[in-house]
């Protein structure tokens, strides 16, 4: 039998070939693995080189962030199947996610203005928070700040 | 993926099918999975806020640098990409398992449902041992002028800066036998734990060989609530997805959905199971990776 009638409520079904099917899954499953494994090289990099400017760190922290971004894609439109459904329900379910959008951006840069206002009117917070001896990435390495005291964050 | 010219004849929304030639039960699913992202993602917003909010963070890469045998050798991402192919491989051997499904074979669907409940019972172990290791630990940590062994728990949290060696220095005057003698043995000495609790503080530090002592300051107590809560949350959807997909594989065996004549079934446990999955690609990016 090649397929079943799935259900009342369904018009037409994708059709695919078993060997089309293997190929697709087949270069999903290898695109998936080597992002990972550009990810985690990019993650071991930054842990290897402690003296990387900000900057740069952030620059590979965006491209992890991006290539996550792709792995989602891949996993939601190729092994989920959304890509071959009908538009108007992919859309459902795509538009709504927008929001994350201004989630992710109001949320962080609330917790971003939280810090700068804490260091601005709570000497003591930053004096006891910031990186003395210099965490890779940190903004405020240069500024060197008294003796910390631990376990006041 | 060749959709039928009929496609564009349909009047989808003139009643009797589904304007979405979807079956209502995998439709709500793809609902139910689109609220659950919200839910995963304000956790995960959360933990960026507060984040964002600290001059300090904990670096990944120094936190989870354990593998299991491996004893004290670092080995910063190891054991988490293990986790990760896990999972992924998971993933795959579902898609199979849910093609298998469309074609109505019963054999080859309770064949990759199996290997699916064996990657996510792995995952789960990986997990628990983790878990385990962090909360368990015993990290040299500074802790109000003398030194203390921790573990990373929802209350403390190990992985603050490195602590200087003069400060160092002042705190193992400062910290009890018992200490002492756990990190001579930890840097190396050759003592039983025995013999070493019974020698007096100043013989403890002349064996404790400050080169291998990696002594941190406490770092954010927010890490570990953040840690255990979504990587915890994220177990649960693991082990609930096991659970589904083991009723899955009874029901197939049971010939339920051949009955049916359909195993649209194993689709939705299916679309559940990638959703694990890809929540984990966010959970690995936002605790691991950055």
């Amino acid at each position: 039998m090649d397929h079943q009638s799935a259900s009342s409520e369904v018009t037409f079904e994708h059709h695919i070939s078993d060997a089309e099917f293997k190929q697709r899954v087949k270069k999903t499953t290898i695109l998936l693995s080597v992002i990972t494994v550009i990810e985690l090289g990019i993650g071991l990099l930054l842990y290897a080189w402690p003296g990387a400017s900000y900057l740069v760190v952030l620059m590979f922290k965006g491209a992890v962030c991006i290539l996550t971004l792709a792995k989602a894609y891949y996993i939601v439109s190729v092994f989920m199947h959304l890509g071959d459904e009908i538009r108007n329900m992919i859309m459902t379910i795509v538009v709504p996610l927008l929001l994350f959008i201004w989630f992710i951006a109001a949320f962080i840069i609330d917790g971003n203005s939280y810090k700068n206002l804490r260091n601005t009117y709570d000497l003591h917070f930053k004096e006891t928070t910031t990186p003395v001896h210099g965490h890779h990435g940190s903004p405020h390495q240069e500024e060197p700040a008294a003796t910390p005291e631990p376990g006041k964050q | 993926m060749s959709t039928p010219a009929t496609v564009h004849q349909t009047k989808w929304w003139s009643g009797g099918k589904s304007p979405f030639n979807l079956e209502y039960g995998k439709l709500m699913m793809w609902y139910f999975l689109m609220s659950d992202a919200f839910t995963f993602g304000a956790f995960l917003i959360s933990y960026g806020t507060i984040r964002f909010s600290q001059n300090f963070w904990p670096d990944p890469n120094v936190v989870f640098s354990a593998f299991p045998g491996a004893g004290h050798t670092q080995l910063p991402l190891a054991f988490v990409s293990v986790m990760t192919f896990i999972l992924i491989i998971s993933s795959v051997t579902m898609v199979m398992a849910v093609h298998a499904g469309h074609k109505g074979d019963k054999k080859g669907v309770i064949k990759w449902l199996v290997w699916t409940i064996i990657g996510g019972l792995a995952f789960l172990g990986c997990q628990a041992w983790e878990w385990h290791h962090m909360i368990t630990g015993a990290y040299p940590t500074l802790i109000d002028g003398k030194i203390e062994l921790i573990g990373q728990t929802m209350a403390a949290n190990p992985w603050g800066e490195v602590a200087t060696a003069a400060d160092v220095t002042k705190a193992l005057s400062n910290s009890s036998v018992e200490t002492l003698a756990a990190l001579a043995h930890q840097t190396g000495a050759t003592e039983s734990h025995s013999q070493l609790l019974g020698m007096s503080a100043e013989e403890l530090i002349a064996k404790i060989n400050t080169a291998e002592l990696h002594v941190r300051e406490k770092g954010p107590v927010a890490f570990g609530g953040y840690f255990f809560g979504i990587t915890g949350f994220h177990g649960f959807h693991v082990f609930s997805g096991v659970i589904i997909n083991i009723v899955m594989l009874i029901m197939t065996q049971k010939n339920v959905f051949q009955n049916r004549g359909h195993y649209l079934m194993i689709e939705k446990a299916g679309l559940y199971w990638h959703f694990v999955d890809l929540v984990w690609v966010f959970v690995f990016l936002c605790f691991y990776l950055i």
